[in-house]
């Protein structure tokens, strides 16, 4: 358990955090720009001064009405720059030897295992300057991996790549979470990225957390929305996938008691569950089942709130399909003209299922 | 006429490395703090550290010459100890010569250390670095190309003072003799054939040490403001 109780100033506003992390599993650091997702990872590597206390485990890594700091380098952590802060004296191996020489306690990270986990074999003997972007992030995550951190801290890893970058490291991000077991802190303002690699969201703005959370259920909650963006909201659910359709080019999934279909992913696999991400915006609501419609995905389903977004045309509307949430940003004009509300019966029409692996 | 100038020149050339070597050791761990600290006397430091760019020599050489005269504290005590005075020997020109050169060294260095981005020492510091082994191991390798521009121009720098070495060395041969005093009596002598030798040998090397310095790298250039 990561234990944090910090405040001070970051920038324009007072930065107040209080919660207990996982030691787990990633946990998905999310807010806007300037929410001070960065503040806080970096407090708790050390590189930055705060009040307060930091515990993880049974190590006190802060506290400062006792005055105690760990520096940096005591705390066992790994930490990946959003532009890999690689060692441009060094090569890709000297910048892997770097961390296996200051290892710390007998770790299962060999350098093998790591190179061969990211894939740097082919890698090793260039110069820094010759990696591309990508190459750049997996050799900055074996580094950090090697120093046997007992708790990695991701500075937005991916954003400064463009989308087919972030596609090829992803697949990396996961298995590192899945292969070496390292508790990770993912800080992105991407909700898209953090889907895909985050247990749990802690959700930041203005430099304090507005919820924390399983990933699906932090992102259902209507209130997230302030923080989220009107665009970015919308629901995770969990489907599992039934089958291809080679010759429809189609993936069938299994959603509580329906079927839905998206274009094909071969990667999947059948019963597998996956996990989805659904705009409200993309979602459309209607009383009856409609017919000569384009839009493949309609599900029954029922409403349990209406939240009416106030100076704004929009209401969001959460729904419930079979054990899942959905939710649906429709007009408040369609609300009232469909006499919507609490208990009723709807039809939800899926526009698009934006968490494919091709959409980030 | 080699024969007559090779011990000047060979006095000239151990100050200089001298010098170079004690401003390397002194001026690196100086310069990487000027550029870290946030210390509010910072600037007045800095201005001190500067101000043999903009003094004449003689000012600094006068002043040198007080504080070494068997007279003085430090220059008795050196007395007491070494059974030799500091003024007119090696011992004290070169530490005349690392005060004057101090700049130099010090300038280009910190220019190169606050350039070195903060992000890969804090990634080393995470990877389990002590901050001794972050400068060491990051930081330095990092200033590499400082560390050759501020090392010729102390080197050259040195090898070029003269009002300095006139006040605090003088010209003994062999002890304090470096080649712009002896060029200065080789004219007032009238010996022009040495001056003219001694003279081009200072030139060339001058040039080809700039040369050097400007091909190699412009930005860690010394700076007077």
């Amino acid at each position: 358990m990561l234990h944090i109780d910090v405040r001070g100033r970051a920038g324009e506003f007072e930065f107040e955090v209080r919660e207990g992390l996982s030691a787990s599993g990633c946990t998905g650091v999310f807010g806007p720009s300037g929410a001070g997702k960065t503040t806080l990872l970096r407090i708790i590597a050390g590189f930055q001064q705060s009040e307060g206390q930091i515990r993880f485990g049974d190590d006190i890594w802060l506290d400062s009405s006792a005055g105690k700091l760990i520096p940096p380098h005591r705390r066992r952590i790994g930490y990946v720059f959003q532009h890999g802060a690689l060692f441009a004296h060094l090569r890709v191996r000297g910048n892997l030897e770097y961390a296996l020489k200051r290892q710390q306690g007998p770790s299962a990270f060999t350098f093998d295992r790591v190179v061969t986990a990211l894939e740097l074999g082919t890698l090793l003997e260039r110069q820094v300057q010759q990696l591309s972007g990508g190459e750049i992030q997996r050799v900055a995550l074996g580094r950090a991996l090697l120093s046997n951190p007992a708790l990695m801290l991701l500075d937005e890893p991916l954003s400064a790549l463009d989308v087919a970058r972030k596609i090829d490291i992803l697949p990396f991000l996961i298995r590192i979470r899945e292969e070496f077991a390292v508790p990770m802190l993912h800080v992105s303002h991407n909700v898209d990225e953090l889907v895909r690699v985050a247990d749990r969201l802690l959700v930041l703005a203005g430099g304090r957390v507005q919820a924390h959370g399983e990933t699906a259920q932090v992102l259902e909650r209507l209130d997230v929305q302030s923080v989220t963006g009107r665009f970015e909201g919308g629901s995770v659910i969990t489907v599992m996938v039934l089958r291809h359709d080679a010759t429809r080019r189609l993936t069938v999934l299994r959603f509580g008691d329906t079927d839905i279909t998206m274009p094909i992913l071969e990667r999947l696999e059948s019963g597998q569950a996956v996990r989805l991400r659904i705009r409200s915006r993309d979602v459309a609501l209607a009383t009856e089942r409609p017919r000569g419609i384009s839009i493949r995905n309609i599900v029954a389903a029922e409403i349990l709130e209406i939240a009416v977004e106030p100076e704004s045309p929009y209401a969001e509307v959460l729904l419930e399909s079979g054990g899942e949430h959905l939710r649906a940003r429709i007009t408040q004009d369609a609300v009232a003209e469909l006499a919507l509300r609490i208990g009723s019966k709807v039809f939800a029409l899926i526009k698009g299922v934006i968490f494919d692996h091709r959409v980030l | 006429m080699l024969t007559e100038l090779w011990p000047t020149l060979l006095l000239t050339l151990e100050l200089a490395a001298a010098t170079t070597i004690v401003l390397l050791l002194i001026g690196t761990p100086f310069a990487w703090w000027l550029s870290r600290t946030r210390f509010v006397l910072k600037p007045l430091i800095e201005a001190v550290t500067a101000l043999p760019l903009v003094l004449p020599p003689t000012v600094l050489g006068f002043y040198l010459l007080l504080m070494m005269s068997p007279d003085s504290a430090i220059g008795s005590f050196w007395v007491q100890v070494t059974g030799e005075t500091l003024t007119f020997s090696f011992t004290g020109l070169l530490i005349a010569s690392v005060i004057y050169s101090l700049p130099f060294m010090v300038q280009p260095l910190q220019t190169a250390f606050e350039s070195v981005d903060r992000r890969p020492l804090e990634a080393a510091a995470s990877l389990g670095a002590s901050p001794l082994d972050v400068f060491v191991s990051v930081a330095c390798p990092m200033a590499l190309r400082g560390f050759v521009s501020a090392g010729i121009l102390t080197f050259a720098h040195t090898i070029g003072e003269f009002g300095v070495v006139l006040m605090v060395g003088g010209s003994i041969p062999g002890e304090t003799r470096v080649v712009s005093i002896a060029l200065f009596e080789y004219v007032e002598t009238l010996r022009f054939n040495l001056a003219h030798t001694l003279a081009l040998i200072l030139l060339v090397f001058s040039f080809v040490v700039l040369a050097c310095v400007y091909t190699f790298n412009r930005r860690f250039a010394v700076r007077v403001a």
